[in-house]
Order: C-alpha cells, then sequence, then structure tokens
C-alpha cells in the first residue's frame, strides 16, 4: 500500500515511454510501416497516464497523456506524408469526430454525475437516452422544427428519469434493478412507438436536423469546426456548468450533501428527497439530450436501439472520471478518440473494423481496472433514505 | 431474511407480524405475480391506446406460445401446431434459463453481473471450437467435452471481471459491459469474411458447422433438443451448490452482508471471484447447448442479434433469483418472445413488430414492479402506510 504512490510513477513512466515508442517507431531505423503500432502504443499511453493522473500522480500522469497524443498523431503522420488521404483524416477531421462520438456521452456523463452525486445510482442513462433520441425525432416531424424536437427530448428524458426516481427514492427499490428495467423500458416503448408511428420510417426531409453553428449563425463562419452541431457546442457549455453547479454553488454543495450524507443534510434542513428527485430529473433531460444528437443532431433518423451501449460507456466515463466534470469530459473524449479512429483506421489500415470497434470498450476496462482504487463514490450512493 | 422477534411488547408484537407478514408476502410467489399481472394490465393499455383490442392480442400471443397444447392434447384435438409452438417455447427458455442462473448466482453474491451475453458467446465460441474439430469421437464424449469447453469459456470470462472486481475491487458492471462488447465483437471478427475461424463458404460470413457427433440429441420431434433437460438439472446443481454447500454458504453470506461476512472468517474476495466464474459457467452453457441444439454454427450477424441474456436478466429478477422462480419466469418469457415471433402471431389480429416491443416493454414493467415489492405490498394492503412496511433502513451511512 506504501508502495502505490510510488507505483504510479512507474505507470506513468511506462505510459511516457510508450508514447515516445509510438512516435519513434514510425521514423526511421525502424519505419515501421503500419498504422496500429502508433495507435496501440499510443492510447496505451493515454490510458496509463490517465491512471496514474488519477491516482494523484499528477505531473507524471499528464505528461504521459500529452506525449501519448502527439506520439500517436506523430506516428500517425510520419507514415501518412506520402498518403495525403491521411493527412487529411488526422488534421481536422479526426478531432471533430472525436467530439462527434464523445458529445453524447458527455451529455449522459453530466446527466450520470448529478444523480450519482445526489446517491442515485443511475444504470438507465442508456435507456434515457435512447428514449431522447426517439423523441427527438418525433418532435422534429411534428412540429417541423428541431428546437421543439429538442425540447421533447428533454421532456421525455425528464419523465422516464421521473420513474426511476420515484422506484427508487419512494419506493426504495434497488436503483440498480430500477435502472435496469428503465433501460428496457424504453427499449420496447421507443421500438413500439416506432414501428406503430412511422411504419415506413421517417424520411430525411420529414426530420428537422439542428443546425451547426454556421448554418444557425452565419458571421461565425469562420470558427474552426463550425460545420459541427450546435448541440456540440452547447455540449461544452453543460460540461462547464454541471462544474459550476455542482461545485461553486449552494445548490451543489447540497446535492453532494445529499448524496455524502443524507442524514446529516436532512439535520440541517436540506430536502433529501427534493434534492435527490431533481438530480435523477436532470441527469435524464442531459442524458435525451444526448440521445437527441444522436437521432437529430448527427445522423437525423431513428433506428431501434441506436445508443447501442453509449449510456453504459457514460456510465464508465463517469467512475473513471471520478465523479468530477472534468475528468468524466476527458474520459468521453477519451472513449470518443477511441470511436473516431475505427473510421480512418478501418480505410486506412488492413486491419478489421471489428477489432478495433473493441477499443474504447478494452481502454475502458484498463482504465476502470487501473483507477477504480481510489476512485470513491459518493458515499450514500445507491442507499434509499428513509425520513425519519 | 431471518427477523429476530423485539421484546414481547404488545405494539412491538404487532408490528412484527405486520412486517414479517409483509417479507412473507414479500419473498413469497405473490409479488412475482402481481408485477406480472400488473406489468400486462399496463402492457394491455399500451394496446389498446394504440388503437388494438389487448384481449384478441394477448390470446393471439398465448396461442403462439403454443399453451393451447394441453388443452387441445387432452380434448384429443390435432395438437401438431400447438405441440410445435410449445416445443419453440421449451427450446427459447432452455438458454433464458441458463443465462438467468448466471444473473441470479452472482445476485446472490451481492454482484449484478450483467456480461452474461459476453459469457455466453465466449462459452459458444469455446464450444464451437470443440465441435467443429476431433473428428470420430463418440456421440456422447463428443457432446460431453463441448459442454465442458462451453462451461469452461464462459467461467473464464466471468471469472476475468470476478478477478478485477476481487483484486483492484473494479465494479462488476462496468467491467462485464464491456467484456460483453469486447466478446460480441471480437466474435464478428473471428467469423467475418477472412477472419480467423471463418468457415470454408469463401464468400460467407459464418463458422463451420459442427460435427453431427456434437449435436444434442432431440427429445421431443422436431424441435425441442436435450438442452432442455440440462437446464433443469442446472437448476437443481443451483439449487443444491447454493443451499447444501460450503461454498454457497460463503456466496450468500458475502452477499446478504458482506462486511459481516469478512468479520466471520469468510474470504470475500475469494467469494466474488469465484461468484463471478461460477455464474459464467452457467452463461457459457447457455451459449452450448444454444449451438449443439439449435445453431450448429454461427452467422456473424447473430452477434447483432441475439441479446438472449440481457432478457435474462429481467428473468432472474421475476424469479427472485430462486430455482422454481427463475423456471417459471423463464417459461413466461418464452412464452413471450415465441407468442409474439413473426412466424406464430396472426398478423391480422396484431403486428408481430409491435408485438415484439410490446413484449420488452411487459419484461421491463415485470421488473419495475418486482424491484418495488414495496409499491405491491402497498397496493396489496391497500389501506396500511406502506412507508412501516419497508425493509428495515438499511441507508444508514458509516458512524459519524
Amino acid at each position: 500500500m506504501i508502495d502505490r504512490y510510488r507505483n504510479f510513477r512507474t505507470v506513468a513512466a511506462v505510459g511516457i515511454a510508450l508514447g515516445l515508442a509510438a512516435f519513434l517507431l514510425a521514423l526511421p531505423p525502424f519505419t515501421i510501416r503500419t498504422t496500429i503500432v502508433p495507435i496501440v502504443l499510443g492510447t496505451g499511453a493515454l490510458a496509463l497516464g490517465l491512471a496514474a493522473l488519477s491516482q494523484g500522480e499528477r505531473r507524471l500522469g499528464g505528461f504521459a497523456i500529452g506525449v501519448g497524443f502527439l506520439g500517436t498523431i506523430g506516428g500517425l503522420w510520419a507514415q501518412g506524408v506520402d498518403e495525403d488521404t491521411l493527412g487529411a483524416v488526422l488534421t481536422g477531421g479526426l478531432l471533430a469526430s472525436t467530439l462527434r462520438f464523445a458529445t453524447p456521452l458527455a451529455y449522459a456523463a453530466m446527466g450520470g454525475i448529478f444523480s450519482e452525486r445526489s446517491g442515485v445510482v443511475n444504470i438507465g442513462l442508456e435507456g434515457m437516452m435512447l428514449i431522447g433520441a426517439f423523441f427527438a425525432v418525433w418532435g422534429s416531424v411534428w412540429s417541423g422544427s428541431w428546437v421543439v424536437g429538442v425540447a421533447t427530448a428533454m421532456l421525455s428524458g425528464g419523465l422516464l428519469a421521473l420513474v426511476h426516481a420515484v422506484f427508487s427514492i419512494h419506493l426504495r427499490a434497488d436503483q440498480i434493478v430500477s435502472g435496469f428495467a428503465v433501460n428496457l423500458l424504453a427499449l420496447g416503448l421507443t421500438g413500439y412507438l416506432y414501428s406503430s408511428i412511422y411504419p415506413e420510417g421517417t424520411t430525411k426531409g420529414q426530420v428537422k436536423r439542428v443546425p451547426s453553428l454556421e448554418n444557425a449563425f452565419d458571421f461565425l463562419g469562420w470558427v474552426p469546426g463550425s460545420d459541427l452541431s450546435l448541440l456540440v457546442w452547447l455540449m461544452f457549455l453543460v460540461v462547464i456548468l454541471s462544474y459550476v453547479v455542482l461545485f461553486k454553488t449552494p445548490i451543489g454543495l447540497r446535492i453532494r450533501s445529499v448524496g455524502e450524507h443524507p442524514r446529516a443534510a436532512d439535520t440541517v434542513g436540506i430536502s433529501v428527497y427534493g434534492i435527490r428527485y431533481a438530480a435523477v430529473i436532470t441527469s435524464g433531460v442531459l442524458a435525451a439530450l444526448g440521445g437527441a444528437f444522436l437521432s437529430i443532431g448527427f445522423t437525423g433518423r431513428f433506428t431501434e436501439n441506436m445508443t447501442g451501449g453509449r449510456g453504459y460507456i457514460a456510465l464508465a466515463a463517469v467512475i473513471f472520471g471520478k465523479w468530477r466534470p472534468g475528468w468524466a469530459f476527458v474520459a468521453t473524449l477519451l472513449f470518443g478518440f477511441g470511436f473516431a479512429l475505427a473510421i480512418p483506421l478501418q480505410r486506412e489500415a488492413d486491419i478489421s473494423s471489428n477489432v478495433i470497434s473493441t477499443l474504447p470498450y478494452v481502454l475502458t476496462l484498463i482504465a476502470v481496472a487501473g483507477v477504480i482504487g481510489r476512485s470513491i463514490p459518493p458515499a450514500a450512493v445507491g442507499r434509499p433514505y428513509v425520513k425519519q | 431474511m431471518s427477523v429476530t422477534p423485539p421484546a414481547q411488547v404488545p405494539e412491538a408484537e404487532e408490528a412484527y407480524s405486520l412486517r414479517t407478514g409483509a417479507q412473507e408476502l414479500a419473498t413469497g410467489f405473490l409479488v412475482p405475480l402481481a408485477a406480472t399481472l400488473l406489468a400486462f394490465l399496463i402492457g394491455g393499455l399500451v394496446v389498446l391506446l394504440t388503437g388494438h383490442n389487448p384481449i384478441t392480442a394477448y390470446r393471439a400471443i398465448f396461442e403462439g406460445a403454443g399453451f393451447n397444447w394441453p388443452y387441445e392434447w387432452l380434448t384429443g384435438q390435432d395438437t401438431r401446431a400447438s405441440g410445435r409452438d410449445l416445443q419453440q417455447t421449451l427450446r427459447t427458455a432452455t438458454p433464458l434459463i441458463l443465462s438467468a442462473l448466471a444473473v441470479a448466482f452472482s445476485f446472490r453474491c451481492g454482484l449484478f453481473n450483467i456480461g452474461g451475453q459476453g459469457q455466453y458467446w465466449v462459452g459458444f465460441i469455446f464450444a464451437l471450437l470443440v465441435g467443429t474439430h476431433l473428428e470420430g469421437l463418440s456421440r456422447p464424449l463428443h457432446v460431453l467435452l463441448c459442454v465442458a469447453a462451453g462451461i469452461l469459456g464462459g467461467a473464464f470470462w466471468g471469472g476475468i471481471a470476478g478477478f478485477l472486481r476481487a483484486t483492484v475491487g473494479a465494479h462488476e458492471v462496468i467491467t462485464t459491459i464491456m467484456l460483453n462488447w469486447i466478446a460480441i465483437y471480437g466474435g464478428k471478427w473471428l467469423f467475418e469474411l477472412d477472419g480467423p475461424l471463418q468457415g470454408a463458404a469463401p464468400s460467407l460470413p459464418r463458422s463451420e458447422i459442427i460435427f453431427d457427433s456434437a449435436t444434442l440429441w432431440i427429445i421431443w420431434s422436431p424441435y425441442l433438443h436435450a438442452g432442455f433437460l440440462i437446464a433443469l438439472l442446472a437448476l437443481v446443481v443451483y439449487y443444491v451448490v447454493l443451499n447444501r454447500t460450503t461454498l454457497g454458504f460463503e456466496v450468500r453470506a458475502v452477499g446478504f452482508n458482506a462486511e459481516a461476512a469478512r468479520y466471520g472468517g469468510i474470504n470475500v474476495r475469494k467469494s466474488y471471484f469465484l461468484a463471478l466464474a461460477i455464474s459464467g459457467a452457467f452463461a457459457g452453457l447457455a451459449g452450448t447447448v444454444d449451438l449443439l441444439g439449435v445453431k450448429y454454427a454461427v452467422d456473424q450477424s447473430d452477434f447483432d442479434t441475439n441479446f438472449v441474456a440481457f432478457t435474462a436478466i429481467a428473468v432472474a429478477l421475476l424469479g427472485r433469483n430462486k430455482a422454481v422462480g427463475i423456471l417459471l419466469a423463464g417459461l413466461l418469457f418464452a412464452a413471450l418472445s415465441t407468442g409474439t415471433s413473426s412466424r406464430n402471431l396472426d398478423p391480422d389480429v396484431f403486428e408481430p413488430a409491435l408485438a415484439t416491443d410490446l413484449a420488452t416493454m411487459i419484461q421491463a414493467l415485470v421488473i419495475f414492479f418486482v424491484g418495488a415489492e414495496l409499491l405491491i405490498v402497498y397496493l396489496w394492503r391497500g389501506t396500511r402506510r406502506y412507508a412501516r412496511l419497508g425493509r428495515p433502513p438499511a441507508e444508514e451511512p458509516a458512524p459519524l
């Protein structure tokens, strides 16, 4: 146990070495001409760096992350100099698609943080995203306006979260079980509604998509990445707001105190149930925004079970990020990067896309295994509170 | 669930009898039954709201599941159609029951194993490897080897999560979900075009077919295979291991109160590892019987469509992690699934596409209501205040 601190210095050092290797192996005299080497080494460096970082080894850990990131980019760049396409992929494209993949995860993760900080486990993020994805499409088709679509998504997510809240707060059901039921309910409900309301599916013209920054505000066209959906930009705002609300306002203090020691919070006059209801509903609204990005923000359509486990990954990001908005966001970026890599890799390297698809999950597994040692959840999470 | 009676004060005695009464009610079969009925009721409302007749819809599902077979058989009617439907239901129930045991076993140890699907696939693939090799073995031996391989594969995959939980404390909900996706994409990679385990047909992303000597016996022609008997046997094994062995006692003790179990000298970490590994073994067995009795090979697309172990979570919850409960719940969920399949459900009565989602919804509602036993007890006792009937408050955090 005493050696833990030193251990993670070693972990970070290994991470730095991996990051450097990612770049150097692509250069002469090694000149390994395959993209998998820098990517595997670089993501390994990122994972190790993050693990070390969250264990309190801030300087070396941060360094490892930086080196890992730059090493990967550099390693890929070095091999792709003679290939024009790779260069194009790596400059703006990869970053933008990383953001696109991270956005739904980040919304859901922020929601998860609110819920879990108040002491309610929320496995149901997945279902709340899914119902948000469906009702975003429904609202946008029904009204012909994406604003209404986003609003109905948030409303539906909030309502589904309310169900979870009633069951886990007032009825004191097992929160994991209730969350799982939320997921299943959303899966059945959205599938049922989709095939009964749109038996022929939805067409492109019907669904009003969320515009990109440059489409919404012409004069902002010069901003880099202004072709990204407004919801991506809103996501940054949500992450910052989540941090501010949770850690810089009295409301945040209440949420956290309810999650750490509800009895004490109750004693000083904080409504434990009220705060928990509000937090869980907030989490549903945010998760549904993530779902809305998936449907009307990105693909422009709804498909059954389109969230495909993203809610669970967001949950992993929450734990990975130690229930803090900033770190959770970093974790979602990491997963987003893993997903985004799959696209150019499939094109450029001779690697099965299925193997690459496991990357974010392997990364999560490593991260959770490496990080959890000191990743301590809110003390009262998962325990129903009985008012006396 | 033992409750020590408090001092014999009349008032306390009344409160005590009230509470034990509620607990008996809750732990018995009434809550699951009421939960199921309530779920069907709400599901019926949804059917009604979307403009269908719930009674005809449910009746069609009931007959589609082959549950009218005993009646037809007793009255001497033509039972061929209903017999086939019933066989399909039992065949569908087999992996459901086995995967539900995978959830239930770790539940009894206080762990939530969502990784049944990954364990199912790893067991499936291990059994496939044995089933497509070792030509010329006698049938019982080959089947036995396949089953052993499948159990081993599932236990291996579950054991990873157990190992991580036991050593670094990684939360099993996260790790098992990640292992699910790794198994799913890994499986898709193995059987993709030019994948390492792709079968002889060069243009098809599917595996070889297992040898005839590795297939399970058909016990009720044409559909029902001996895997159903294996599932029944597994239920007995589950009961015996959990209730009649030291291992089972330790697992239950850890699940009931890990801290107290540790204080009592039980190796909690070992129990965590074993519980998840044994859970994985059950799920691996589920994959194995599916392979040996139904599929005989695997198609790449199966990895995208087969989520039997996720449904099995609901089965375990509805069955309250008890052997008999899992059997009944497995049959119910299998009936919902075969009864709503496009082959068995008359599209004039109710569109199968809708019915499948209706089945999912009913399953979700069942879990909700089983989870919230307080709600059922409250509805049951109408006039009583439900707050008094709750479990003893377990929310007290660590001492100040």
